[in-house]
């Protein structure tokens, strides 16, 4: 990734500002919002306010939640986040907020080109460019833990551009 | 998180000193021509039973494997002397060979053994050196490796680097449930022996100069650590388990600091801890990945990968810090470097069009060659006496380690019956 962290920043602010004007359409539109009270997975539970604005009520085990959405791809040699996948972690940011006790581990990434520590380090900058989105949006700085495995752990074999492609990501783990 | 665990500690999906299992194989995949040729006759041995080794034919694949000699077939040897006054010169120059050498194993006492030899300069008619050495059984394999040595010596003027071992990982299993192994194997992949296996990564094993001990990181407790290991009793203890990275160790040429990468105070940086202190000094400040610390054999510099430039470069640093001078300018993506024993070569992983290949740069002159010719080469490591650098290659779907002579002329294929083999590490001499 090359840029500079301000022009990184800035990136972010218009996601989060875009992904808010927009929240109340793919929301309401996309995903049924349901208060679903105790049940909510890992001791999240939903305060009840089913607005559409309180990410609370989303649950960690609902297959339709944008919750069960967990890997963030990435371009080769790049940190860089794509506006769709901001969207994304603006509502597991949410999700963290309104659940303090909640912690999210994020695994870093990579394919297997390249030397091994490298990848190591670049699967580190993946990571760290989700923190920063989650952090952004509010998400306590305790409630995230960092690993990177760069390409120790890959999600798919074999040296194709299709397996690279599954391999060059940050999967969330709650 | 912890922050200095002195401890040894046994972790329950951890498990050290396992017996050996399968050999690596060695096939020869680009020969040199002009390789000298030479003749190995097969040791005698007076023995009622099998001898216990083959002493010739260990002799014969190390020189072999040098790249520097042709041993000649069984199949083609005149006769079979075991002592000076059985060698007739003319019968040997009549092969072509320029030198032979021949031996005798003799059992001294039971299961002790003494090996001797004799080298031959077969056109002068003249023998060049030779000598005796007693060996329980268990050695013999050890004391053909140090013939081999002297063998190399006499005629290179090299020092041969037979008598080394190798560590490398490997992984096997599904991408779910996967195993990762660390072993040590002699330089001719045999007698490979597990120091530790893992269900979680384990990577970066990295030798201390006196050839007892292995740094490494484990990801046992799901987070990067970095371990260090006597080989011989499987002793180890946790030296850095910092937040973020703990990557890259590499043990100073005196022993007593590693170069690693933390990334404690953010992105990943050079530091120098102190091993038996614990003290940490960091080396490189910058906003960019830096990682792949590799000390010069001065001790004096340290070499390291870093992307502050734009893409990743090896770059070269005082071990005290201070200002960072780049080393790399060819080519997109240089990284992942070791340097040569005598300081003035690095090797590196070397990518250039969507191809990682192995490249050689001196460092007076700045030129650099590319060594090998595969997609996805990289963890080059040299042979103790600089001519040698073994390295991990994905061959098919697997990957496989490979070693190539420092010129580039001469290959070789390590192949392991199964799972992916790679991050080979060189031992230095044994001290």
């Amino acid at each position: 990734m090359k840029m500079t962290l301000g022009g990184f920043i800035v990136l972010v602010m218009v996601a989060i500002t875009a992904g808010c004007s927009s929240k109340g359409d793919t929301k309401d539109g996309d995903v049924a919002i349901e208060d679903r009270g105790a049940e909510g997975a890992d001791g999240a539970v939903a305060s009840g306010a089913a607005d559409g604005s309180d990410f609370s009520s989303y649950s960690l085990n609902d297959p339709n939640s944008p919750l069960s959405r967990r890997v963030i791809y990435f371009e080769y040699d790049s940190a860089e986040i794509t506006d769709a996948d901001q969207e994304l972690l603006t509502q597991h940011a949410g999700f963290l907020v309104a659940n303090p006790g909640q912690h999210i581990t994020l695994e870093g990434n990579t394919d297997e080109r390249g030397s091994r520590e490298y990848n190591i380090a670049l699967g580190d900058r993946r990571a760290l460019s989700v923190q920063r989105i989650l952090e952004l949006n509010g998400v306590a700085p305790d409630q995230i833990t960092i690993v990177s495995y760069g390409e120790e752990k890959p999600a798919a074999e074999g040296g194709s551009e299709a397996a690279w492609r599954l391999n060059r990501r940050v999967e969330l783990v709650y | 998180m912890t922050r200095l665990a002195r401890l040894l500690i046994f972790v329950s999906s951890v498990f050290i000193a396992v017996p050996a299992q399968a050999a690596l194989t060695i096939e020869i995949t680009q020969g040199i021509e002009g390789a000298v040729p030479i003749a190995v006759v097969p040791f005698g041995w007076g023995g009622q039973t099998a001898a216990p080794e083959n002493i010739a034919a260990i002799i014969s694949a190390d020189l072999n494997r040098s790249g520097r000699f042709e041993p000649l077939a069984d199949r083609d040897l005149v006769s079979h002397p075991t002592s000076a006054d059985q060698v007739k010169f003319q019968n040997w120059r009549m092969l072509n060979v320029d030198n032979l050498v021949i031996g005798k194993l003799v059992e001294s006492s039971p299961g002790q053994y003494s090996v001797s030899f004799e080298l031959f300069d077969v056109f002068r008619g003249k023998r060049m050196t030779g000598s005796t050495f007693p060996a329980p059984a268990r050695d013999l394999r050890r004391v053909a490796h140090h013939i081999s040595d002297v063998i190399y010596e006499t005629l290179t003027g090299e020092r041969g680097a037979f008598n080394t071992r190798i560590a490398y990982v490997t992984s096997s299993g599904s991408t779910k449930n996967k195993t990762y192994t660390l072993l040590v194997a002699d330089s001719d992949g045999y007698s490979p022996q597990t120091i530790l296996t893992s269900k979680h990564p384990l990577m970066s094993p990295s030798w201390s100069p006196d050839a007892r001990q292995v740094a490494y990181v484990s990801f046992e407790n799901k987070v990067s650590e970095i371990y260090i290991q006597d080989v011989a009793t499987g002793s180890r203890r946790k030296l850095a388990a910092f937040k973020g990275i703990n990557g890259a160790p590499t043990w100073s040429p005196d022993g007593r600091k590693l170069a690693l990468t933390l990334s404690r105070d953010g992105n990943p940086e050079i530091y120098v801890m102190d091993i038996n202190g614990g003290a940490l000094k960091r080396i490189t400040n910058s906003a960019a990945i830096d990682t792949e610390p590799v000390w010069t054999p001065d001790g004096r510099s340290i070499i390291f990968t870093s992307d502050r430039g734009g893409s990743a470069q090896i770059y070269k640093v005082s071990a005290s810090g201070g200002a960072a001078q780049r080393l790399t300018f060819d080519g997109k993506y240089n990284a992942g470097a070791d340097v040569s024993p005598d300081g003035r070569k690095i090797a590196m992983v070397h990518g250039e069009g969507g191809r990682y290949r192995i490249a050689v740069m001196e460092l007076d002159s700045g030129l650099l060659r590319v060594l090998t010719d595969g997609r996805q080469d990289e963890s080059p490591s040299f042979s103790p006496n600089g001519s040698m650098i073994i390295y991990a290659t994905g061959a098919g779907n697997r990957e496989v380690l490979s070693a190539v002579s420092v010129d580039g002329r001469f290959k070789q294929r390590l192949t392991l019956q199964a799972g992916n083999v790679r991050e080979p590490v060189w031992s230095p001499f044994d001290k």
